[in-house]
């Protein structure tokens, strides 16, 4: 034990796992909040859909050679957002359908695109890397340190702020819209976040497994806790020390942090499922 | 207060989806201090109706006018209960509480105010017992009177109530009508779309029967 903690010290006086944690820290509390909120408007697989998009983005960039791709690779992911969510129930394709069709599409023609134009002599490995975000936490710049925390920190304000808003228009889009809520406003808003929010996490645990940082904190803590505000507390908490444990562990133990991360989230659920089991409330 | 002055003017009033029009060329007054009751068959365009007034629903032609300095966030609603209402985590005064928010633009938190309104509005709907509990954990009567009870916090004017008792046991259904009607007699406007005819006749002051309406517009 003694020995792992020196490591572990050991390993923290290095800038770019410093960098690591405190990104890691920022995106899963950010991913977790809005998380309950995608989940209970059944739009658990957006995350899946934006981060695959946002993979497609990255190849263009690359294809591209444009060196700060988060220019090209955010304003996309936004207007993606915007679209799936906000065109609602009028949409001709319907909410899932068109998540899934995005969510693919974008996922084959960015592999097409680095394939066919790659300038890289190991393009399997550049995939896998942006997919399952193996090393990329780890080689943070002290830029990109920045632009995410300023990004979370932006999250977290528009969330505070408007929190209670968030909350009546998620249990019920209809009475807000109908008691004078603009809901076409706060919609678009939601989307916006949630596509900054997927561009920061792939950074953490790579472009498939997005959803993960969304969904499962705010599943685990929809388990046991029986209010929206209790729930929101809850989820972040879960998030945050599972992406610090995972990262630790990852850390300690040479495993890909994404899938780490991802791992101590399945079991945390687990945890609390069987507490809600223990309380004698079933699914 | 006169019983005839327009609380909301249609006329000429068009709405529907895609290519179906579900209300056509209606011209129809609500009135101050009525108890309107909707009537008709499914698909007569009740709902179509009550959300057209709602301001959910653009219409196609014609209009609806707010009348009297009636403005969006004075009025009250009572949706019919989404699939995803039912498994909803959240406490009762938290539902009920975000009734304001369509009162303020920026609203952060309840003001003491605020939290006075929601324990009135909960005492008038039997639902103050259960304010620190579950939604998701309630019966299909309390459900709908907790949602009654946010109805009535937006609601400073005009309510408006999709199938209030469906699904109700008598009993709740009873309990439903009669904190309807006492509302009602404190004056409040009641637009009521419903398939009991016989107990809403026994209140309502005036009813819109779709039947009739989408017959004669053909």
């Amino acid at each position: 034990m003694p020995e792992l903690i020196e490591k572990l010290s050991f390993y923290l006086d290095f800038p770019f796992v410093r960098y690591a944690v405190i990104v890691g820290v920022l995106v899963s509390l950010c991913s977790s909040l809005l998380g309950v909120t995608l989940v209970l408007k059944r739009y658990s697989y957006i995350g899946d859909g934006l981060s695959h998009v946002a993979f497609g983005a990255l190849s263009i960039a690359a294809v591209l050679k444009i060196t700060n791709n988060m220019l090209l690779i955010l304003p996309v992911t936004v207007a993606v957002a915007v679209l799936l969510l906000c065109t609602g129930k009028n949409a001709r394709i319907k909410g899932d359908a068109a998540i899934a069709m995005v969510s693919v599409g974008a996922l084959a023609i960015g592999y097409l695109l680095m394939n066919v134009f790659s300038t890289s002599a190991n393009i399997s490995g550049d995939v896998c890397t942006t997919l399952f975000g193996s090393t990329s936490i780890l080689t943070l710049r002290a830029e990109e340190v920045y632009l995410c925390v300023a990004l979370s920190i932006a999250v977290l304000a528009v969330f505070i702020l408007f929190y209670h808003k968030i909350f009546a228009i998620t249990f019920d889009e209809n009475f807000a819209q109908a008691t004078g809520v603009n809901t076409t406003l706060f919609n678009l808003l939601i989307a916006v976040i949630v596509a900054v929010i997927i561009v920061l996490a792939m950074n953490l645990v790579g472009a498939l497994l997005v959803s993960a940082l969304v969904v499962f904190p705010s599943l685990s803590a929809m388990r046991v806790f029986k209010s929206f505000f209790a729930v929101t507390v809850a989820s972040a908490i879960i998030s945050v020390v599972c992406s610090l444990v995972g990262i630790i562990v990852a850390i300690l133990a040479g495993t890909p942090v994404g899938s780490t991360i991802v791992a101590a989230d399945i079991v945390a659920f687990g945890l609390f499922y069987s507490i809600s089991l223990i309380q004698g409330r079933g699914v | 207060m006169n019983n005839t002055t327009p609380l909301i003017k249609c006329r000429q009033l068009t709405l529907g989806y895609g290519n179906k029009d579900l209300v056509r060329d209606l011209d129809y007054d609500v009135n101050v201090g009525d108890y309107l009751c909707i009537v008709g068959r499914n698909g007569s365009g009740k709902t179509t109706f009550l959300r057209g007034i709602a301001g959910l629903l653009k219409p196609k032609s014609g209009c609806i006018e707010l009348c009297e300095g009636l403005s969006r966030n004075q009025i009250g609603y009572l949706p019919q209960m989404t699939i995803v209402q039912k498994d909803f985590p959240a406490s009762v005064e938290e539902i009920v509480l975000s009734a304001f928010q369509g009162k303020h633009r920026l609203l952060p938190f309840y003001r003491k105010a605020h939290r006075e309104s929601a324990m009135e509005a909960m005492a008038l709907t039997r639902t103050e017992s259960l304010a620190k509990s579950c939604f998701r954990e309630l019966s299909g009567g309390q459900k709908q009177r907790v949602l009654l009870a946010r109805a009535l916090c937006a609601a400073e004017r005009l309510l408006l109530l999709d199938e209030p008792v469906t699904g109700l046991d008598p009993e709740s259904a009873e309990t439903m009508y009669h904190i309807i009607e006492n509302l009602h007699q404190k004056g409040m406007t009641v637009v009521m779309v419903t398939h009991d005819v016989d107990t809403a006749l026994d209140d309502a002051t005036r009813v819109l029967d779709f039947n009739t309406i989408s017959v004669k517009g053909k």
